[in-house]
């Protein structure tokens, strides 16, 4: 009976996706910021989530992390509501800008980090090797350009290991060869069964994702891999391909999307 | 609670003081400076000093407690860095706790440093030195706890400033430094009664002419610990997780 149970419980789990959205609608002041989004994230995959500044990127991982206030819909997260206590330790979340402490050293923002994660001392070396910053270790971030403070905040997302990374902008501003050598990591990650949602307004990015959430104006303009969205589009080009996408789900505010277009 | 991570939390709060030379000059000293100006402002009326000394032993690291937590409290904020906090295991109370000592112990050193300059060099009569500065103690405590508990109202820096002459003074101007309390009119003695700082001045001034600890005093401890107790609770209850 045991074993059955077992079965039934291990098929259970994997059907679990890391992320499950369903008709979700988020409202801040006066503007309508996601406007009845519908989402699942499988375990053990990177999921780029690309669009224009704006579109409500960030505002869907705060959703996610279970820090955002819903106006509708649901969130969950491994099989549990969106925010659950018990996923802290198994989530973690770089937010967009680096939200590291300016007035404290690289080592102690890392160290103050492992210690609330409960991380051993060892993960901060790895997490400094990871993002290239071993030798700014005693540093002031404060003193560290924008790109570097990035990455220490990075780093200390990195720390705890956890199941499921949630990273709003982890490359702006990284020279290509640290951003190739970060994507190397978070492939590395999600070969080890880790779940990895990665935020860029950068289309070539996209492309070095399992699957990519396109976003516009708070909706989904497409969720697919990056193969299917060029035989979908018939452009080559995955920028390309998100602009006939935008174009396509944009006919009716035409206006605002040749705007956006020569934003992004 | 996980002692752990609050402890966590006070090394980092007292590292990001260190990197700060110069607010910790200003915290450790202004309070004594400020003293020695008072006593040549006042100089010859030895009676005065010593009477409105003791108290503003203990009215002094209240003020700046108060400043530096809120405004320490809302940078957190505003930096991002307190929405990060929130999404790791650290719980709410952890992280109040944990400034809590944090400031608790730099109230503390101030408080040593104001005292053995007030009581020393300038000459200050009290009976009761470690009364004095348990209440020191105390009351820099109680700023930092109203500190937290106000920052949850202030979206800026600029708002957590302004929070200062709407919260401490009107506590200062009732809390009995400036005129007895039983010679207010009732309405301003009732407003008095509520307020924390009444009884941590009230203390201050019988610790200057009695030896020990007395029915009042424990009074007066209650009073402030209670009030303290209940900012730092309220304060974590206002930290919310979910923001719109």
């Amino acid at each position: 009976m045991t074993g059955a149970l077992l079965r039934v419980n291990i098929q259970h789990m994997m059907n679990i996706a890391a992320i499950e959205i369903a008709g979700l609608v988020v409202v801040r002041g006066s503007t309508v910021v996601i406007d009845g989004l519908d989402a699942s994230v499988p375990i053990g995959s990177i999921t780029g989530l690309i669009g224009p500044s704006g579109c409500g990127k960030t505002t869907l991982i705060r959703a996610i992390v279970g820090i955002q206030i819903l106006r509708s819909g649901s969130v969950s997260v491994l099989g549990k509501p969106a925010g659950s206590a018990s996923l802290r330790e198994h989530v973690s979340y770089m937010t967009q800008g680096s939200s590291v402490y300016p007035d404290l050293t690289v080592q102690q923002n890392l160290r103050y980090f492992a210690d609330l994660s409960g991380s051993a001392s060892s993960t901060i070396d790895a997490a400094l090797d990871d993002v290239a910053l071993t030798d700014k270790r005693h540093d002031l971030v404060g003193n560290l350009s924008g790109g570097q403070r990035t990455r220490v905040s990075l780093a200390a997302a990195l720390l705890a290991r956890p199941d499921l990374f949630l990273l709003d902008e982890p490359t702006v501003g990284l020279d290509p060869v640290l951003r190739r050598d970060l994507w190397k990591l978070f492939s590395e990650l999600a070969e080890a069964g880790k779940t990895l949602l990665v935020t860029s307004h950068v289309m070539d990015e996209a492309a070095r994702c399992e699957r990519v959430l396109l976003m516009r104006e708070g909706r989904l303009v497409a969720d697919e891999t990056p193969a299917g969205l060029r035989e979908r589009t018939g452009k080559d080009d995955l920028e390309e391909a998100f602009l006939t996408l935008a174009e396509r789900s944009g006919s009716s505010d035409r206006n605002q999307s040749s705007t956006e277009r020569s934003a992004s | 609670m996980n002692l752990t991570r609050t402890l966590a939390t006070t090394r980092r709060v007292l590292q990001q003081l260190s990197h700060d030379k110069r607010s910790v000059a200003l915290m450790i000293l202004v309070p004594s400076l400020l003293l020695i100006l008072f006593k040549y402002v006042y100089d010859g009326n030895e009676a005065l000093f010593d009477r409105i000394g003791p108290q503003l032993l203990g009215i002094f690291p209240f003020i700046i407690m108060f400043l530096v937590t809120s405004i320490t409290m809302v940078r957190e904020r505003t930096s991002g860095t307190l929405e990060r906090l929130l999404t790791t295991p650290l719980l709410r109370g952890e992280l109040i706790l944990g400034y809590a000592l944090a400031f608790g112990l730099a109230a503390l050193v101030q408080s040593l440093v104001t005292a053995s300059v007030a009581i020393g060099p300038l000459g200050l009569q009290v009976k009761s030195v470690w009364v004095i500065v348990l209440f020191a103690v105390l009351d820099a405590l109680l700023g930092t706890a109203l500190g937290l508990l106000m920052s949850a109202f202030a979206t800026t820096e600029f708002q957590a400033v302004q929070f200062m002459p709407a919260i401490v003074l009107p506590q200062l101007l009732l809390c009995g430094l400036l005129n007895d309390r039983s010679q207010m009119a009732e309405v301003l003695r009732w407003a008095s009664n509520v307020m924390p700082l009444s009884y941590a001045t009230e203390a201050f001034t019988a610790a200057r002419s009695q030896v020990g600890f007395n029915g009042t005093m424990w009074r007066d401890l209650a009073v402030v610990v209670g009030c303290l107790l209940a900012a730092i609770a309220l304060a974590s209850l206002t930290l919310r997780r979910r923001t719109a």
